[in-house]
């Protein structure tokens, strides 16, 4: 099983990413945005945490227009997965893939620590290394981590039960506390908190690891 | 040819920024201020054929999201 990892001028969080997919048991193939195609066999795309082109214009908005990113569109548009984190995650909204953006914190200050989330759904490769309704601890680090949609995107995401993570104690005004949504066909996951900066005993905590195992898991059944 | 493209975030949209403005302004005793919302200037040199509509587009595609931006445009 092949995970791939992109690496954009100003990603921070890629190695950790890559190490995290590669303890779960994945190849793992780091990718530079200029590349205009994934390596031939990935199951999964990792779009990793910083600051891609120095958050120039928005969070996101120039990366998304990267040659890699119209391959991560293809992949995941056949059905492959994905997982953004961070700035990954803003990346992912950028694209179209997943709905809504990220805005400044409602606090205006960057925030870097652990928050307790709440897994809000276990139906997704990511989550069913959880139960719904568990809490657990990751740490988040962003200045613009406040999830904003339109009312009816998010009442038709908490309806498509899309919402895969909620904050026990929302940190940065997002709306309806989310923390992380699933796509359409719940193959692609974005997030503002770094599950792969808890996976590791070194890290101080290893809520993370359940969602790297369960992905290995399905995905050398595959 | 020029392009003058402002950005705003839409209404309704929560401008932590621009509230912040609004307080620092209040602080200094400007108590007339009401609301502060704080957006973007983007200055485009174009080619003497570029038409308003290329500038649309590129609002649309790269220069605002327009999830949560507005845009308006003044060809000059």
């Amino acid at each position: 099983m092949k995970a791939a990892v992109v690496v954009f001028p100003g990603s921070n969080c890629d190695r950790d990413l890559a190490v995290a997919f590669e303890q779960a048991g994945f190849d793992v193939t780091m990718v530079w945005h200029k590349e205009s195609a994934l390596p031939e066999g990935v199951d999964i795309v990792g779009v990793p945490g910083g600051f891609s082109y120095g958050d120039y214009l928005r969070c996101g908005a120039i990366a998304a227009q990267s040659p890699i990113c119209q391959a991560i569109v293809g992949h995941a548009e056949r059905g492959g997965y994905a997982l953004g984190v961070c700035n990954g995650f803003q990346i992912l909204t950028e694209t179209g893939l997943l709905p809504g953006a990220l805005l400044r914190n409602a606090g205006l200050k960057y925030i870097c620590r652990n928050v307790g989330l709440k897994v809000a759904t276990a139906d997704s490769v990511f989550t069913q290394g959880y139960t719904a309704g568990d809490e657990v601890t990751v740490p988040i680090a962003h200045h613009d981590g406040n999830y904003f949609a339109d009312a009816h995107v998010i009442e038709a995401l908490q309806a498509e039960d899309r919402v895969a993570f909620t904050y026990s104690d929302n940190p940065n005004g997002s709306a309806a506390d989310i923390a992380g949504i699933l796509s359409e066909n719940r193959r692609v996951l974005g997030m503002m908190p770094h599950p792969e900066r808890a996976a590791d005993d070194g890290h101080g905590g290893t809520d993370g690891k359940a969602m790297f195992r369960a992905l290995a898991d399905i995905m050398a059944n595959a | 040819m020029k392009a003058r493209v402002h950005v705003m975030l839409k209404n309704g949209v929560l401008d932590p920024q621009g509230e912040a403005v609004r307080h620092a302004l209040g602080a200094l005793g400007f108590d007339k201020v009401e609301g502060v919302r704080q957006g973007k200037v983007i200055d485009l040199d174009l080619a003497e054929d570029a038409t308003e509509a290329d500038v649309t587009a590129m609002c649309e595609k790269l220069l605002a999201n327009t999830v949560i931006e507005s845009f308006s445009i003044e060809m000059q």
